[in-house]
């Protein structure tokens, strides 16, 4: 490639996020990434300068990736999350990645992360859709052996017919396996998340995987502005002898057989350690909080919420939308709060209890049919909070969320006119059983 | 001496907890910040309060036993070694105290020997085995003591007390966290002044540690011995470089 020439995606878009080609002269190809420098995550997250870069959410995770100090990474393609670690293989021809190589498929390659993350070093892979289920063994199989590692998931479509439209159904099959489960909005959520993500992941009392998620193509393949620390600063490598279970070693004690042997003796004492192995694991999920609220400025943020009677609750790339959604509601003179999930496991109750109290209606789109976010909330506020929870609107299958959806939500929620886009069975709390029985009967 | 006068409802006491009970993370009690520790649930700010209240009760609870884990167990390197000459100091101040070690986390099915070695498989038949009811765990990974805490508190009346080099753990009755070589010498003082102000003495032979069965048969017969007569194998003989837990990483919990 000639010095002129501009390198680009594979979409044909300019990567300006990628180090420039080598010149002619003997150039060490490591020299830039041999010269990084470690620097405390408190340094690294709040006080490090930051420049702005207009970059897509794969870029983003790349530059994450760069300054995390990873050592190794493990691709198995799919789309979209392909151009992720396909720029992550980048990072290791320029040094940045110690490991890196391309798995057979997502079974391999989540028990290679979870080798590797035994074995004491730190972790990433990515994946998407039908390539996250089809690793969901593996992955479920991280918490319980106390592995952390960083997983980007770039949801979407997992349902036949074969799509792969944004979707985030594949979330509500993670939000049960016991790890830590973040939900980013858009490009700069991916890059905070994600280094945030290794930082949390390793903290001796939570010793979990952190899965970093995303609404594929809106945040992965789209740009926006992400502001970046140096790329000659990295976070500190992994102390894997500070976690909580010792890595593994074939030949000593303690951990001389698979460290979960004794789960699968069928005793009772087998199924008391299962039980309380379980409870650990959970343990470790809220202790993980403390580590969520320091170096991400919390599970949620709230917007216009103190004296706003409406909120909007939303996670993902439907934060955005129903921000939009916000502004116009302000426009028509209604006063309209947003809150955005941004910690999915653990998940921000107590906040949730706070904010919702005074609240009269709720409404929580998202990019998926079951709903799962809208679940949550009503689980979590239930008895907090006497709010009408509307779940919707929701849009799935690769659909966009057109703002004025949620507006009409929010308007019908209010005037209690009834919704041509969300059914009665996805309103909670607040509704008239008249009106409940009038639609049991017209199924 | 001082007695903590606290109002607030304890929240993890000694068991049987229940069939299976919570954990201590779902009953809310979280993790104490560097300096403070957790007395029964409750978050404890001056982490002395509870170092003297786990020499009260390894003083004066019947078969107080400590149980070193593989952190200590294990000479792998000289500030390992160190750790378990100062947990020895610990052991020299409690009078028929008894030293079961938990070597390692591997299940020891078919035979199990529990009143001789603890596991987190099975850690309550070790307590029910020798009728412990106090309790201190120090050298075992985060992760298993947190299991054999909730197993001990769920099954068991034994008083359980961390003594971790971490950031401590929730289901533990009593514990402090960030325990180096300096800090477990300087729990070994606070439990000679507690017990000197308590009045109990010493054996004047100094052998105050009691063996269990299969420790007096390898000592030719002896019931007792003096921990302080122990000669703990030099550092970085064991197997533990692997670990990554050089003395210099070590060194870096204080």
């Amino acid at each position: 490639m000639s010095e002129t020439e501009v390198k680009t995606n594979p979409q044909g878009d300019p990567i300006t996020s990628v180090a420039p080609a080598p010149s002619a002269s003997k150039k060490d190809p490591h020299g830039e990434a041999k010269r990084q420098r470690v620097v405390t995550p408190e340094y690294m997250f709040y006080e490090a300068p930051r420049t702005k870069e207009f970059i897509t959410g794969s870029e983003a995770a790349k530059e994450a990736i760069r300054r995390s100090n990873v050592d190794l990474a493990i691709a198995y393609p799919i789309t979209p999350q392909s151009e992720t670690m396909q720029l992550v293989g980048v990072l290791y021809g320029e040094g940045y990645v110690k490991e890196y190589y391309r798995g057979e498929e997502e079974v391999g390659v989540m028990a290679a992360i979870a080798g590797g993350s035994r074995s004491g070093v730190r972790c990433y892979t990515a994946t998407a859709g039908p390539g996250t289920l089809r690793g969901l063994e593996g992955i479920a199989s991280w918490p319980g052996h106390r592995l952390p590692a960083v997983a980007m998931f770039t949801c979407r479509v997992v349902n036949a017919p074969l799509a792969i439209q944004p979707d985030n159904i594949e979330v509500s099959y993670l939000l049960n396996c016991g790890m830590i489960v973040f939900h980013a909005e858009n490009q700069q959520d991916m890059f905070d998340f994600t280094m945030a993500g290794f930082t949390i992941s390793e903290m001796n009392d939570v010793t979990l995987p952190v899965g970093v998620c995303c609404d594929g193509f809106f945040v992965t393949h789209a740009r926006g502005y992400v502001r970046m620390q140096d790329r000659g600063i990295k976070l500190p490598p992994r102390e894997a002898w500070r976690g909580a279970v010792p890595v593994l070693d074939a030949e000593n004690p303690p951990a001389r057989l698979s460290r979960d042997a004794p789960v699968q003796k069928s005793n009772f004492m087998a199924y008391n350690i299962h039980a309380v192995w379980q409870q650990e694991v959970w343990a470790a999920v809220e202790r993980s909080r403390k580590y969520i609220d320091r170096y991400m400025g919390g599970l949620l943020t709230a917007e216009n919420v103190d004296d706003a009677e409406v909120l909007i609750i939303a996670s993902g790339s439907a934060a955005a939308q129903s921000r939009e959604a916000v502004r116009l509601c302000k426009e028509k003179g209604m006063k309209v709060g947003l809150i955005k999930v941004r910690s999915l496991r653990p998940f921000p109750t107590k906040e949730l209890r706070q904010l919702c109290g005074k609240a009269k209606l709720i409404v929580v789109p998202e990019f998926n049919y079951v709903g799962w976010l809208a679940k949550e909330v009503a689980t979590a506020i239930y008895g907090f909070s006497n709010a009408k929870i509307i779940g919707g609107p929701r849009v799935y299958g690769g659909q966009s969320m057109p703002v004025e959806l949620i507006v009409d939500e929010v308007e019908s929620g209010v005037s209690g006119k009834k919704s041509t886009n969300v059914a009665m069975s996805q309103i909670m709390g607040g509704v008239n059983p008249e009106e409940v029985a009038h639609f049991m009967r017209s199924i | 001496m001082a007695i903590t006068q606290d109002t607030r409802e304890r929240i993890i006491v000694p068991g049987p907890a229940g069939f299976h009970p919570p954990s201590a993370a779902q009953l809310g009690v979280a993790l104490p910040d560097p300096g403070q520790g957790l007395y029964y649930g409750l978050l404890e700010p001056n982490e002395e309060v509870v170092i003297e209240e786990m020499a009260r009760k390894m003083l004066t609870s019947p078969n107080a036993t400590i149980f070193p884990g593989p952190l200590l167990l294990w000479a792998w390197n000289d500030h390992a070694v160190e750790k378990a000459k100062a947990t020895l100091e610990i052991a020299a101040q409690i009078p028929e105290v008894m030293i079961i070690p938990m070597p390692d986390y591997r299940p020891k099915y078919p035979k199990i020997d529990p009143e001789e070695v603890i596991n987190p498989n099975h850690p309550n038949l070790t307590i029910w085995g020798n009728k412990i009811e106090a309790c201190i765990f120090i050298g075992v990974h985060c992760h298993y003591a947190n299991l054999t805490l909730k197993m001990i508190r769920a099954g068991t009346n034994c008083c359980t007390m961390a003594v971790c080099a971490e950031q401590g753990h929730e289901d533990a009755m009593l514990t402090i966290r960030d325990s180096d070589t300096l800090k477990i010498k300087r729990i070994a003082q606070i439990f000679k002044r507690v017990r000197e102000e308590l009045g109990i003495k010493l054996p004047e032979s100094g052998e105050n540690v009691r063996f269990t069965g299969t420790q007096s048969k390898v000592h030719g017969g002896k019931t007792h011995t003096n921990p302080m007569a122990f000669a703990p194998t030099p550092g970085g003989t064991g197997s533990a470089a692997m670990f990554g837990h050089s003395a210099e990483q070590m060194k870096r919990e204080g």
